[in-house]
């Protein structure tokens, strides 16, 4: 079906922006917990076959990229030090 | 090769250095002392970075490498050694505290901060100016908040009222329902676990006039409901016992106190600020008559919380703040449309997120119980069942409080409530559950939220076990405690 093979690219992309925009963020608590939270409910929702549930998740997990991506902007400009447990190094 | 030389030369800029090249010597100091952090890529135009930098990193770093370098194995004493290593004051590690304080207050959600914005920067109407859309803007998105505020604890939105948060809450309802029955009802009933708004709200009803029972609890922490019972009188107008405690995270048996006062037509009153959205709250099942919630507890903005006023059977109370009439006249005042809906936000992602969050929470919880309680000698404050696992109250003995928590200061902790912290008084809610001095003295809260991360916990668990013992090892007390002997037999002399 080609609604399926499209939105399979299209959800594929989405994640990718998901731990994209995750990992763009300053604070390491926010960070680790959208990452993990993003790489959860993606794995939650991997059976999900129903057209309207699908269409139903992407139009919400778009909205919540929105907030992602300036959330990642927001916490860029405002930053602080790092945690006794973030390594100075970028990993 | 090439690659990475492009990739240098169009970062270069970027980090903040331009102003050096540009322009050459005057800016030329400055621009060396700039430090360049990783969060600079930032930038967004060419010269203007839009970074801010809340920087006690740098000196912390200084103090380490200087201590390091310090070579000479007679100068350090030993205890410096031994400290160094637990604090891993390495330099390649950040130096900011993990926070582990989430009973004091929990950082504010991204999602959270996002709602509020708009209304800092356009929706500024003022949501009860009904003549105009900037008034009907705030005020639909206001409603809206409301209405995820009540969906939490499943009531009606007319039943919540927006107030300062959960101190106010806590004293509108102590003094507004007592003082509106105080022709035929004087008395009130709490418990002497509650959190000191409450205790003090109770204390100052006592001054005009009224008669306040103050119940024990056990060594669990629990409400008994037979001493309930039997405290209760036809005078009594108002039961006040909060749902989890702020220092022992025990929970009280809400449904089965909230039968007892509808049987007797009283109302009940809980606090419910460490409770909301992270335990399961019903308002009809539970028969609670008035809840006090506070915003910053769940991830929300400070300075907002709610107080839930059950209309059937309706509970009538007296303002505290007289005014416009607002919020059914109970808290006059103009709303502050950011914080309500920040709140808001805050309270439709703990329904959203409690599943993942309540099973997150307990997983790290178990793992940081169970670590620290493996240390000899360590005991769990406050009923292992009945209990919100996001707080864990541990008393580790032979270690006294306040200098586990001075060595302690890469992990951001609490003896107590903060309210109390500035003293140097054991915790009254301990001494209400039976403890001693020096166990209240030695105990220590920790609290696990939606953000703690495994790798925190694991760093925390190793932090404390290598102090408590580098502390107990300091110890007199500890030693004989070694050699077997029992402390409680011994005589001391000398006062």
């Amino acid at each position: 079906m080609p609604v399926a093979g499209s939105s399979k690219v299209q959800i594929l992309h989405m994640y990718k922006e998901f731990i994209r925009n995750s990992n763009k963020i300053q604070n390491y608590n926010f960070r680790e917990y959208f990452l993990r939270r993003a790489r959860e409910s993606f794995r939650a929702n991997k059976n999900v076959k129903s057209p309207e549930k699908i269409s139903e998740l992407i139009s919400e997990a778009e909205k919540d990229l929105g907030v992602l991506k300036r959330q990642s902007v927001i916490s860029n400009m405002y930053t602080f030090d790092k945690l006794v447990v973030e390594p100075l190094k970028k990993r | 090769m090439f690659k990475g030389l492009s990739f240098v030369s169009r970062r270069v800029p970027v980090l903040g250095s331009v102003g050096y090249a540009r322009n050459g010597t005057t800016l030329a100091n400055a621009a060396v002392q700039r430090r360049m952090y990783a969060s600079a890529k930032v930038a967004l135009a060419e010269d203007l970075t839009l970074e801010t930098h809340t920087d006690n990193q740098t000196a912390a770093i200084e103090q380490a490498n200087e201590r390091g370098a310090m070579a000479n194995p007679e100068v350090m004493d030993s205890g410096m050694q031994s400290l160094q290593h637990a604090y891993r004051e390495s330099g390649d590690y950040g130096t900011r505290p993990i926070y582990l304080d989430m009973q004091a207050t929990t950082p504010t959600d991204p999602r959270v901060l996002d709602t509020m914005l708009k209304f800092y920067t356009g929706l500024y109407g003022n949501p009860h100016s009904n003549t105009h859309s900037y008034g009907w803007e705030t005020n639909k998105e206001i409603e809206k908040a409301r209405n995820y505020v009540a969906q939490v604890i499943k009531a009606d939105p007319k039943e919540i009222i927006f107030t300062s948060g959960a101190t106010e809450s806590n004293n509108m309802a102590l003094k507004g329902v007592s003082r509106f029955y105080k022709k035929t009802r004087n008395h009130i009933i709490t418990t002497r676990t509650e959190h000191k708004c409450v205790l003090e709200a109770a204390r100052a009803m006592k001054n005009e006039g009224y008669e306040i029972t103050f119940l024990n609890v056990d060594p669990q922490g629990l409400v008994n409901l037979q001493e309930l019972e039997a405290a209760m009188r036809p005078e009594t107008c108002l039961v006040s016992i909060m749902a989890v405690n702020n220092e022992i995270g025990v929970m009280q048996p809400l449904k089965e106190i909230g039968e007892l006062c509808r049987k007797r037509k009283i109302f009940f009153h809980t606090d419910a600020a460490q409770a909301y959205g992270k335990i399961p709250i019903d308002v009809n099942e539970m028969k609670i008559d008035l809840l006090s919630i506070s915003s910053h507890k769940i991830y929300g903005p400070k300075g907002i919380g709610a107080m839930y006023v059950r209309r059937k059977p309706r509970v009538r109370l007296d303002p505290l703040i007289s005014g416009g009439g607002q919020e059914r006249g109970l808290r006059s005042g103009t709303l502050a449309p950011p914080l309500v809906a920040g709140f808001g936000e805050a309270a439709r992602l703990m329904m959203k997120e409690y599943g993942n969050d309540s099973a997150h929470i307990r997983r790290l919880s178990d793992k940081l119980m169970n670590g620290l309680l493996s240390i000899d000698h360590t005991i769990l404050n406050g009923s292992a069942d009945h209990r919100y696992p996001g707080c864990v109250n541990i008393s580790f003995a032979y270690v006294e409080g306040e200098s586990l928590l001075m060595a302690l200061r890469d992990i951001a902790l609490s003896s107590g409530s903060a309210c109390t912290s500035a003293s140097l008084e054991p915790s009254y809610v301990l001494h209400a559950l039976g403890k001693d001095d020096a166990l209240a003295h030695s105990s220590i809260r920790f609290g696990v939220g939606r953000f703690t991360t495994e790798e925190e916990i694991d760093y925390v668990i190793k932090a404390i076990r290598e102090r408590v013992d580098f502390l107990r090892e300091l110890s007199p007390l500890w030693e004989m405690v070694k050699e077997g002997i029992d402390l409680n037999s011994i005589e001391w002399s000398g006062h």
